[in-house]
């Protein structure tokens, strides 16, 4: 068992595109939420195996696109002081922001370094005590609790050149922000390593609340095909519920260890995702306890509010209004040597991987 | 960096692990995975362990995919 290779067999795809042809009785559209979804069905090709009947969405699931411009111009800024180091993962580094991305910033001298993790960052700090590092600390319910684990190392260890400024978000009040918006989706391909963190139970509200079809889905071919074929019974039966495709991963209770380290670091805020604005309880703040390790509050920048918008529509793509080809700028001004938006920066991000799967159709 | 990869653990020290994803290794956090041993599989996401591989259900959702499979055949 690799956990892989058997969820890729042809066999078990077709046979299921096969049924989902049967079944489908009407038109369904399916949004997933997940950047990693987005990538694994133009991998794999899925849209060619469904039924026109059959449309899949890309939502608002990568933590790159959706880390406000405000944010990537704090770390530029910070990292041009002569006495801080800002470490990041590799994504981010393209992002344009408004002064310069992290990338154009570290080539005129700022001391910017990529890691890979959270306690490398600490690492960092460790062997330099002499320079104040900053993690950029990105992500979802994934990531979240790694920062969280570094972060009570760091106070155990009473490291004080270490540092963390919280940009995590949190998925379901996202999901929750879309239906609000009046998203017409049937149903969900919930964010299956989300789940594996948050438990299954905590997309429960969305059968509950708008009647929608939910299934928490693995990454590979035959995965996700099952998952569209649990959402399309679900939606023809009337029995919308939270069913977990991904059960060797997921369960309905999740990680309740890395649950307990997130609530022990962080308490959720209100908080910018690019292109989709102000989500009530969409994001995580650094709790009181931990206010010397929080960033923000050891070192405020004072930043003009975001410039001018540029014709990136990458919020309408993201709130599963518009698709990559609807923006005048896909692959002709913004590609991804030259994004012009987050969401082609990104590997997850939609425009990159329609670009990479669809640019030169 | 949102990528969670199923990694085979190789050893482990404390609350750190070396583990293999297809034969690249990693350096991962395991504190919150409980009891993880050698030959486990583990969820690496940015350097740490989320989450444990579950061998019972991986084979039950295979067999229901093969399940399928055989209906399919049987018609
Ligand atoms: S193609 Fe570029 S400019 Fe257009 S929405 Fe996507 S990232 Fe923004």
């Amino acid at each position: 068992m690799k956990y892989i290779d058997e969820y890729r067999n042809g066999r078990h795809v077709a046979r299921l595109a096969e049924m989902i042809r049967q079944e489908a009785a009407r038109a369904y559209t399916f949004m997933e939420v997940c950047g990693g979804h987005t990538a694994a069905i133009h991998r794999f090709g899925i849209h060619s195996l469904l039924p026109a009947k059959v449309k899949l969405l890309s939502g608002p699931g990568c933590p790159v696109c959706v880390t406000p411009v405000r944010y990537i111009n704090t770390l530029v800024t910070l990292a041009s002081r002569r006495d801080i180091t800002v470490t990041m993962f590799g994504d981010l580094m393209r992002i344009p922001g408004t002064l310069a991305s992290p990338g154009e910033a570290k080539a005129s001298g700022a001391d910017i370094r990529v890691v890979l993790s959270a306690h490398e960052a600490l690492d960092l700090a460790r062997s330099d005590p002499q320079r104040k590092v900053i993690f950029a600390a990105i992500g979802f319910e994934t990531t979240a609790p790694g920062t969280a684990v570094t972060l009570m190392h760091a106070e155990r260890e009473g490291v004080e050149n270490f540092y963390v400024l919280s940009a995590h978000k949190v998925m379901p009040p996202a999901m929750e922000m879309i239906l609000r918006e009046g998203a017409r989706i049937d149903g969900f391909i919930c964010p299956g390593h989300v789940a594996v963190i948050t438990g299954s139970e905590a997309f429960d509200f969305i059968p509950r609340k708008y009647g929608l079809a939910c299934a928490v889905t693995g990454f590979e071919p035959a995965d996700i095909m099952l998952a569209l074929l649990m959402l399309i019974r679900q939606v023809n039966n009337h029995k919308p519920h939270v069913e977990i495709e991904y059960r060797r991963a997921v369960s309905a209770e999740g990680n309740k260890i890395a649950q307990g380290y997130m609530r022990e670091v962080f308490e959720p805020e209100d908080a910018e995702w690019r292109g989709l604005g102000i989500i009530p309880s969409g994001g995580l703040n650094i709790r009181e306890r931990f206010r010397h390790f929080n960033a923000g509050i050891a070192f405020p920048v004072d930043l003009p509010g975001p410039a001018d918008e540029t014709d990136c529509i990458c919020g309408d793509i993201l709130r599963g209004v518009s698709t990559p080809s609807d923006c005048q700028l896909f692959s002709t001004v913004c590609t991804p040597d030259h994004p012009q938006g987050a969401c082609m920066v990104s590997a997850e991000g939609s425009c990159h991987t329609f670009f990479k799967y669809h640019g030169h159709e | 960096m949102c990528l969670s990869l199923p990694a085979k653990v190789l050893t482990v020290d404390g609350d750190m692990a070396e583990v293999s994803v297809g034969g690249a290794v990693f350096r991962a956090g395991i504190q919150m995975v409980e009891g993880i041993m050698p030959g486990d599989y583990v969820l690496l996401h940015a350097g740490f362990a989320i989450g444990k591989m579950k061998e019972e259900e991986a084979i039950e959702t295979l067999r229901l995919l093969d399940e399928i499979d055989g209906a399919w055949q049987d018609r």
